[in-house]
Formats: structure tokens, sequence, C-alpha cells
């Protein structure tokens, strides 16, 4: 509980500051615009209530192609990543590629799609992906690299295979660098969510934000940020859970005894 | 290009057969279990062995003492064939083929290498799963060790949990099950605080005398060669060359205290000390 008490209390402050500013017109007045274009964090409560339909229909859309975009870039990402591990070759080939397609803007990219996969969940998951698979792939290439060269050599007298190795002793040190990629991956997820649905798009949170913006609902182009996030720090939560079951013992250079002292 | 790569990986063999390869170990071998002529290694341009000549008999525990940084950890990197020297030739169990001498030798590295996500008695039989056992004959090759080293009770505990006494006794354990006829054991007890590092000497003592394995040992620490060894081999510094060898007459898996203050044992102790300062000098 003392854990959660200084987030909790920044949050309730800013609001409540944000509250007195939008009730006493103090943003609007400065900014030199109508009132009703700065809403008060009760403006937009009342909106996360009554939009409530809205909110869930649309949030389920954009958490199914989150979800759908994360599993692809985890499925690529990890098959790239053992690939380039294990293949040196490979791995001087594709890595300049690798970090090339981290350079393409996506908003850039987001249109062409488009036009290219139709306005179905197709360039969602094709943006979403090329936003999650760098930090996967490369956290994960970065965990399997980070094996200790003695437990190699250890390895190799005891008669392990390539494979055993890989199995038993790299694969078991990358998974929490993975984790550490997955997270990252999967906040930025939705916002890769958001340039999908509005380069082209009839549902979805990002849709709705375009909309409620164009249609000066400011309120309501709040709530499906609020939900947007919700999104987001649930499934980064979800992931953060299943890390500290599955992967427990942490990156191989720090003490596994002070991990579960993490925020999450 | 990776270490794993350049040398040859060992083929892997039924449980079966790699724990009957400690009664061949016993048995009497017409060759030596080791044998280096003529060994000299060099990283680049610099050397760090330059002539070295070794025979190890089969059953025998041969102690290397050496100044620090003098190429011990190398030697034993030469012998178990994980590198390939510069020059020399180095048989174990009558082989030079480094895939034999990888098939023949079972390395303990310095640090224990445990691995955190596996139980102490799956990180002792590594070896057997590597060899494609499965995880319960594994563990039920593995149980017998763990009584008879006073290990029982400690099966399923977590390397995070156990003291570095007792991981350092886990790291044996998974180097004996690897089944190899030549142990390579690299300053085993040098992460260790002196009362645990004495009482794991004391152990190890026992433990070998009762496994009759053929050893070569790397310490810094004279005393504990001597103790453990029969006979203790002591190199110069950089470039590494054997100066003199060395033995204590009193028999290995004597209570600790009462060998290291036998007189022999000391006069020993004294010899190699000597021949150390000789050769640093």
């Amino acid at each position: 509980m003392r854990r959660w008490a200084p987030p909790i209390g920044i949050v309730l402050m800013l609001l409540g500051l944000w509250q007195l500013a939008a009730s006493y017109d103090v943003l609007a007045d400065a900014l030199h615009i109508e009132p009703f274009l700065v809403p008060s964090p009760s403006d937009i409560a009342q909106s996360l209530w009554t939009d409530r339909s809205l909110l869930v229909d649309n949030g389920w859309v954009t958490i199914q192609e989150v979800l759908a975009g994360f599993a692809v870039s985890v499925a690529a990402g990890v098959g790239f990543a053992l690939a380039l591990h294990v293949s040196p070759t490979l791995r001087r080939a594709f890595y300049p590629l690798l970090v090339a397609s981290q350079t393409v803007p996506i908003v850039v990219v987001a249109p062409i799609l488009v036009v290219w996969l139709g306005f179905g969940i197709g360039p969602k998951l094709a943006i979403i992906a090329l936003i999650c698979f760098f930090p996967i792939t490369v956290n994960t290439l970065d965990g399997l690299r980070s094996t200790d060269p003695d437990l190699l050599k250890m390895m190799r007298t005891l008669d392990a295979s390539r494979w055993r190795t890989l199995r038993g002793v790299e694969a078991p040190t990358a998974l929490p660098y993975f984790f550490s990629g997955a997270k990252i991956a999967v906040a930025v997820a939705v916002i890769g969510a958001v340039f999908g649905e509005w380069a082209g798009s009839s549902s979805g949170l990002g849709h709705l934000i375009q909309q409620a913006s164009a249609q000066l609902e400011t309120a309501r182009t709040f709530a499906a940020v609020v939900v947007l996030s919700a999104i987001a720090m649930a499934l980064f939560g979800i992931l953060a859970l299943l890390e500290r079951r599955v992967a427990w013992w942490g990156p191989a250079h720090t003490d596994a005894g002070n991990r579960n002292e993490e925020a999450w | 290009m990776r270490t794993t790569s350049e040398a040859p990986v060992a083929e892997p063999q039924p449980v079966n057969r790699a724990l009957r390869r400690r009664e061949d170990a016993a048995l009497p071998n017409s060759g030596a279990a080791v044998e280096i002529a003529g060994l000299a290694h060099s990283f680049g341009d610099l050397e760090v062995i330059a002539h070295l000549n070794l025979r190890l008999n089969p059953g025998e525990v041969r102690g290397i003492v050496g100044p620090s940084g003098c190429g011990k950890s190398t030697l034993l990197e030469l012998v178990s064939g994980l590198r390939l020297p510069s020059a020399g030739t180095i048989a174990v169990q009558g082989s030079e083929n480094p895939h034999d001498r990888l098939a023949s030798c079972a390395y303990m590295p310095q640090r224990d290498l445990l691995l955190p996500w596996l139980s102490a008695i799956d990180n002792a039989a590594i070896a057997l799963r590597n060899r494609g056992a499965s995880r319960r004959e594994a563990q039920a090759a593995a149980h017998p060790l763990f009584e008879r080293f006073g290990l029982a009770g400690f099966e399923t505990t977590r390397p995070t949990e156990l003291s570095g006494g007792m991981r350092q006794r886990i790291a044996f354990l998974r180097t004996l099950l690897a089944g190899k006829p030549v142990l390579l054991l690299d300053e085993p007890f040098a992460s260790l605080d002196a009362i645990t590092r004495a009482e794991m000497q004391e152990w190890l003592a026992e433990a070998l005398a009762t496994e009759a394995r053929s050893v070569i040992l790397v310490s810094h620490d004279v005393e504990e060669a001597l103790y453990l060894s029969d006979r203790v081999t002591v190199l110069s510094p950089r470039p590494a060359r054997a100066v003199t060898e060395i033995s204590a007459s009193a028999p290995r898996a004597r209570p600790r205290l009462e060998a290291v203050t036998d007189p022999d044992f000391t006069a020993a102790r004294e010899r190699a000390l000597e021949a150390l300062t000789e050769a640093t000098r």
C-alpha cells in the first residue's frame, strides 16, 4: 500500500489542479479559446459514463488489433532473434535492416498500408507488428548473446548439443530480456493501433478520437484517451505479472532477490 | 565466431554407458590418463604456456600451482579440447583427437555456474539430460550421489537459496555425474571464505577417495593442492613451464588438520613455496 501512495497522490493532485483550472476557465482564458474546449476531469468522468457503450465497443476493437499485432510481433520477433543468434552470417546481413525498419515513419507508411491492405484489420496488424517487432527482437537477441561464455564452455564439456545449450541455457537467460522488450512493445502497440485507425478505419478508439475531436467533443476525446492508456497499462501489468511467474530469475547480471521490490 | 562453434561437440551418449565409465577409470590402464608433451600456447603475441610436459596416471590426482595469470585455466581448456594448442600434443585416455578429449574430460570452472532456474538436483544431473536422459532418469541417477555426499534433502532447493559451499558441492556433483574418467577442476574453492574452504577441501578429499577418477586440480594455494593431490606440479610465471614436481607422502583424505600439520606435509609445502618463489624471481 505504501508503494502505491506516491503515484496515486501525484495523480490526485494533478487532477485537482486541472479541475480547478478548468472550472475557473484559467486555461481557456490563457489560450483565448471557448471554455467548453477545455474539459475538466469531472466532464471526462461524465463522458466515460455516458459514452460507455461507445467506448467499450470501440475499445474492444482496438484491444483485438493490439493483441493480434502483438502476437504476430512476438512470434516474428522471437523467431528472428533466434535465427540471428544461431547464424552470425544472418546477423550481419539483417541487423542493419532491422534498425532501418525503425526509422520508417509510421505516420507516412500507415496510409500506404491502408491502400495496400484495405480497411480491415490487415493494415493495423502490419503497423503494430512493425512497431513492436523491433524492441522484442533486439532485446531477445541481446539476452541470447548475454549468456556467460564460461557457461557455454561448461555445457560443451557436459556433452550438450547446440540445441540443448540453446534450450537449456541460452533461452532461459534470454527470457527476462524478452519480457523487457515485450513490455515496451505492448505499450507502444496501442499507439500503433491509433495510427492504423487514423489512416483508415470505421471503428476503434483511434477512430473515435478522430471523430470526437473533429466534432469538438473534447471530453469524449479525453475519455477515449483514458481508456486507451488503461488498456496499455493493463497489458503492461499482465506482462509484468507473467514475467514474475515465468522468468523470476531476472537478467543474468542482477541479483534475483532484489527484483521483487520493483514496482511492476 | 563464437567459441561454441570452434571445437567439436561431444556426441551424446546414453546414461548407463556414461555411468559405467566411472568404473572403467578405476581399472588398471596401460597408458596415461593425460599425456602432455611439448605443449605451448599463445594468444596472439602473448605467450601463455612455453613448453610443458605432464603425465597424469590413471586414478591420480595432480595439483597444479603457479602464480596467478600463469595460464593454469588455459591449460585446462587445452586439455579438455575446448581450445586448440599452438604447439605440442595432448592425449587424454590415449586419444589426441579434441572430440575424444571433450568426451573424456569434465571441466569444473572457478565459479559454480549453477543455473538459477533449475533445482539443485537438476543442475547436478544436467550432463545426463544433455545426453538425452529424461528428467526422471537423470534425477534417479543423481539421487544416490546426493545421499553419498551429504546433500540429501537439498535436491529441490534452488541455487539462490544455497550457501557458497553448498553451491560448490552441487557444481562438483555435476562434474562427477558427467561420468567422465578425467576431471579438470579449476580453482574449485577460490570464491569461498577460509573456514568453508577448509571444510570443502576435506569434503572433496573424501569424495575423490571414493571416486576413482584421474584429476587435474588447478589452484593458487599450495596447501590446498598438496592436501588434495598425490603430486603437485609447480609452474613458472607466464609463459608457464613445469618447474618441479612435489608430493606429500601422506595419503589424501585424512582429516585435514592432521594432514597439514604432518611434518612431512609442511616440509613439502615449504619446498613447493620455495620453488614458486624461485620461479617467480
